[in-house]
């Protein structure tokens, strides 16, 4: 018998999350390390999975499929490729050092930490099942689950404002997830008509569905996932969201969570509805264009940080989904390179804010000032996540914005120029954070704030030390994603408008000049 | 004229039952008060086993008996089984005995006038009242003959054998007396009215068909004879009389005022089983009798459908007391299962199936849980008290919490997979605009099922709230089934919907 290596990657956060909730109350330190044994224990399979995954060979790896609910069609049916792959490890380094960083969170909530730790792992769990599923309704359900927990974390240890986020943000999703089921249920009909009642994925792709249905369908599922990886005009549970939440639960949130969104959209809504995604990427691309530019806009007259960087991942958000939508294969590589770093740089943004934070609680910038000099190690890293975050070569995230422009310019002209506004937003919006927080005359009361603890180096070091391994070899890294993206784009392809011809054609016209 | 022949066999669930019922009345009799409590209760529950065990037996039996008025067929075995398994567990909370102190959720005696000299004798000498054991057992018998009856004369009688004991024990609650006689009283009138609308389209059926039977409306409707108009005037009033029963609106009126009065374990076990049969009899109704003018009921269906969503959840939203709230989230639920109804199809059978099986377990769980949240006047079942229940009594909130997110149709529990059912029933029978209403509706619904559990989870717990009773095995072990049921039909649906599918089938 083979090892069932994704349902075991699914299985350690799960069966963690069920650990640390039963550690008795009052040992807080015990349930803490439990959960983060279990997150390692989940990055070590997650690693043996990623070794196994081949180059060029299946588009599907390491597949399992089990009839789960027989009567509708619905299956356990697992598989990885390379966005899965990439993501997976997005979220595997991810958990154990917004672990790391959540440690003291609770506590200055007054709070017990138990719950925190086991719905973290929980989510885990939901998230990796999110990127494997090959099964629609198993991808819908989790989709959908994690919000519960997530509903949960925001809401029993954020800040002030906390239930108000939490519930704007399970409505707000909610609501999206709803619609969503609504189109499910109507692809699934579909498959029905078509005599094969199934929700696996590879089924439902092959299906010839009527450019009419699929308009409606495409609709239902991007709006769930407009909501998730908030796009404009669907982003304002996010900002608050970001705000209320404690630093490394937004961390959580939209570094790797809200990614479930955008993965939808490459790998759901575009290979499924490949006519409607080619007909309706124009409105897209201009919703994506109005998110980099008015995330960017917003987050520059933000005075709280975390809002502040709320509003960042908005503008981020809009690049990924511009990628995807420019419906090419560079655009949609630099989309999934950009989610990993994205990832990577808001995790790092928003867990160094935390630090700062925890000691001077205060989200608003105003309150801070001058720190470089008592705190030159706070004041580095936050430097250095701050450049990774406006996409300073070469760190990874330059790599990904210039591959989405790349890919939209071929498309899509004005929108590539439009876009790269947004990238001289981000300087301005992260340098300006920077200098009010750390640089100029020192406040009076600032004086005895503390430099980075050991704990806190340990979660920056690994964040500081992948933004640079991916922005200086990013080969392993494309390759894998390439590997997924090609396939799936290749879908579209068929009956997209010929992308690459008026390109050559106008670089033809260039060179008769 | 000799006596029919009766099909014993299949009849025999249903003659346990009432034969119990019936036993239940002599005890009440014969049996001194010490041991008639225990007596009662070991018979109810004896008897629904015995039944329950005759219903599997039975299992994949097909035939119209006792003269063509009953047919015993998937649906109608489903339905009995289930309604089994659901008395069972409301017998169950009906014996608990501890949270009120030795006492049960019944008056002592419900002549007694509230507030009486009579009344505090009865209760200082802890008299127990017996008698809602046969009652219920009577209404249990209606209810599985609601959903087998095969003619509209037997349907009526089913009627009336699940309401009339229904009305009484709703003016039973031990505490807040006035409340729950008001609530029996209305119940009694709108439901007697629902009931004689009942007959009078059953009248004018008859008088376009020239019989009572199925079978026999069905043939008249293909060959087309008969006056059009007695057709559509019937199915109209006997739509309103089923209707009523199932909590649609309009003839939602009754619901909140009754499951507000009404002691909760009672509420619990009419939430469950009542709508189960009554649904059961309105698809045999418009499927078996009446699907060849399915054009002309569908409309109709699709009004009430829309109107009962919306008008449930949206007034649901402004509920402040949990069993009036848990009310209107029934009749949400009841729109819910009506938009697979007027798919007139073999899957949208199963789908209500397995959505009424999924829906009682979980609706007699939370009220089950309504019934240990209590302050000195009884149950607090104002919500303002359920603030911060989490922090008092975690598993309790939690539990709570799971039937909330069940309601709400959240994937993982029992209600997601219900819905998933009835919503792509509907939309494979071309009720996608119903779909769409149904998901919008949903995801208000979700606002106020999540208000609940912010307020137990979220908020700091009031000065002066309601404790939390310890209950007797009776209780716990009914919640326990409510919540495995719960859960194992989200994660594990596929055993009940094979079951629900293959049961699906009606017999002409």
């Amino acid at each position: 018998m083979t090892i069932p290596w994704l349902t075991l990657l699914i299985a350690a956060p799960a069966l963690g999350a069920v650990l640390t909730a039963l550690v008795p109350a009052g040992r807080g330190t015990l349930a803490k390390q439990v959960a983060i044994a279990f997150s390692l224990l989940s990055l070590a399979i997650a690693i043996a999975v990623i070794a196994q995954f081949e180059l060029g060979a299946d588009r599907y790896q390491l597949v399992e499929q089990q009839a789960w609910i027989d009567a509708l069609g619905i299956y356990w049916a697992l598989g990885i490729d390379g966005i899965g792959a990439a993501l997976i490890a997005l979220t595997a380094v991810a958990t154990p050092i917004v672990a790391m960083a959540m440690w003291p969170e609770a506590e200055a909530e007054k709070r017990d930490p138990k719950a925190f730790f086991a719905l973290l792992l929980a989510v885990e769990a939901l998230i990796f099942t999110a990127f494997l599923a090959k099964d629609v309704l198993l991808f819908y359900i989790v989709f959908e689950a994690m919000l519960i927990p997530l509903y949960f974390m925001i809401g029993m240890y954020g800040g002030p404002q906390r239930r108000y986020a939490a519930l704007k943000f399970l409505l707000y999703n909610l609501f999206g997830g709803l619609v969503m089921l609504a189109a499910v249920i109507g692809l699934y009909v579909q498959s029905v008509d078509a005599g094969n009642a199934s929700f696996l994925l590879t089924d439902l792709v092959a299906l010839d569905i009527p450019v009419e249905t699929q308009r409606w369908l495409f609709l239902g599922f991007m709006l769930a996932f407009a909501i998730k990886a908030p796009l404009w005009p669907f982003h304002t549970w996010l900002p608050d969201a970001a705000a209320e939440a404690t630093p490394s639960n937004a961390a959580f949130l939209s570094g790797v969570a809200d990614k479930v969104g955008t993965f939808g959209m490459i790998a759901l809504a575009v290979p499924l509805f490949p006519a409607a995604a080619a007909e309706f990427a124009p409105v897209i691309v201009v919703l994506a264009v109005i998110s980099i530019v008015y995330g960017a806009l917003l987050a520059i007259g933000q005075t709280d940080m975390k809002r502040l960087i709320g509003y960042t991942s908005i503008s981020h958000f809009g690049f990924i989904v511009l990628g995807i939508f420019a419906l090419t294969e560079r655009g949609a590589t630099g989309s999934t390179l950009y989610m990993i770093n994205h990832g990577l740089s808001t995790i790092a943004l928003f867990v160094i804010v935390g630090f700062m934070i925890s000691r001077r609680r205060s989200r608003l910038v105003a309150d801070y000032g001058g720190m470089q000099k008592t705190t030159p190690k706070l004041a580095g890293v936050f430097l250095f996540a701050g450049l990774s975050g406006l996409a300073l070569p070469p760190l990874s995230t330059f790599l990904s914005e210039f591959l989405v422009i790349a890919g939209t310019f071929e498309q899509y002209r004005a929108a590539a120029v439009i876009a790269t506004v947004g990238i001289v937003l981000a300087a301005l919006y992260i340098l300006w954070l920077y200098q009010r927080t750390m640089t100029g005359p020192e406040r009076a009361d600032i004086g005895a704030t503390r430099d980075l603890g050991r704990r806190e180096i340990a979660v920056v070091t690994p964040l500081i030390a992948l933004i640079l391994a991916i922005g200086f070899f990013p080969r392993t890294v494309v390759d894998v994603i390439d590997d997924g993206v090609g396939p799936t784009l290749a879908e579209v392809d068929v009956e997209a408008p010929p992308p690459l011809v008026s390109v050559t054609d106008h670089a033809a016209e260039g060179n008769d000049e | 004229m000799n006596a029919p022949d009766l099909e014993y066999a299949a009849l025999l669930p249903m003659i346990i039952v009432l034969g119990a019922a019936v036993v239940g009345v002599l005890v009440e009799a014969f049996v001194p008060r010490g041991p008639r409590h225990l007596v009662q209760v070991l018979l109810a529950l004896v008897a629904l086993a015995a039944a329950f065990v005759q219903v599997v037996r039975l299992g994949g039996t097909e035939i119209v008996g006792a003269v063509g008025s009953v047919a015993i067929d998937g649906p109608a075995l489903f339905m009995q089984g289930t309604v089994l398994v659901l008395a069972f567990v409301s017998v169950m909370f009906f014996a608990e005995r501890r949270i009120e102190g030795g006492a049960d959720a019944f008056a002592p005696a419900a002549s007694s006038l509230p507030g009486s000299e009579d009344e505090r004798v009865l209760v200082r000498e802890r008299v127990l009242q017996t008698e809602v054991y046969p009652l219920a057992m009577f209404s249990v018998g209606g209810m599985m003959l609601f959903p087998a009856a095969n003619d509209l004369l037997m349907m009526f009688v089913a009627l009336e054998i699940l309401s009339l004991p229904l009305y009484l024990l709703c003016g039973m609650a031990r505490r807040r007396r006035l409340l729950s006689q008001e609530a029996a009283l209305k119940y009694f009138l709108l439901g007697a009215f629902a009931s004689a609308f009942f007959l009078f389209g059953a009248a004018f059926v008859y008088g376009f068909s020239g019989s009572v039977r199925f079978s026999d409306i069905d043939a008249a409707l293909g060959a087309r004879i008969g006056q059009e108009g007695l057709l559509l005037a019937g199915v109209g009033l006997m739509a309103v009389g089923l209707l009523f029963k199932i909590g649609a609106v309009p003839f939602h009126a009754w619901t909140p005022d009754v499951y507000q009065g009404a002691p909760t374990q009672v509420t619990a076990f009419m939430a469950a089983c009542t709508k189960l049969a009554a649904f059961g009899a309105m698809l045999r109704l418009f499927y078996v009798a009446l699907g060849g003018v399915r054009t002309d009921w569908q409309p109709m269906l699709w009004a009430v459908a829309i109107v009962t969503m919306v008008v449930g959840i949206i007034v649901a939203l402004t509920q402040t007391d949990v069993k009036r709230m848990l009310a209107y989230s029934s009749i949400a639920h009841a729109g819910f299962i009506l938009t697979a109804l007027v798919a007139v199809d073999q899957v949208a059978v199963s789908a209500i199936l397995f959505y009424l099986a999924t829906y009682g377990f979980t609706t007699l769980g939370a009220f089950a849980v309504v019934t240990l949240v209590r302050d000195a006047g009884g149950e607090a079942t104002h919500l303002s008290k359920w603030a911060g229940l989490g922090k008092r009594s975690p598993l309790l909130a939690a539990t709570f919490g799971l039937f909330l997110l069940a309601l709400a149709g959240i994937p993982l529990t029992s209600g997601f997979v219900g819905k998933l059912a009835v919503f792509s029933a509907a939309f494979q029978g071309g009720a996608m605009p119903l779909v769409i209403v149904g998901v919008v509706t949903s995801a208000v619904a979700a606002f106020f099922y999540v208000r609940v559990i912010v307020l137990m989870f979220f908020s700091e717990p009031a000065a002066e709230g309601p404790s939390v009773a310890v209950p007797s095995m009776w209780t716990t072990f009914g919640i326990g089934v409510g919540v495995a049921a719960t859960v194992l039909l989200g994660v594990m649906p596929g055993p009940l919907l094979d079951l629900a599918e293959q049961a699906s089938v009606f017999i002409r």
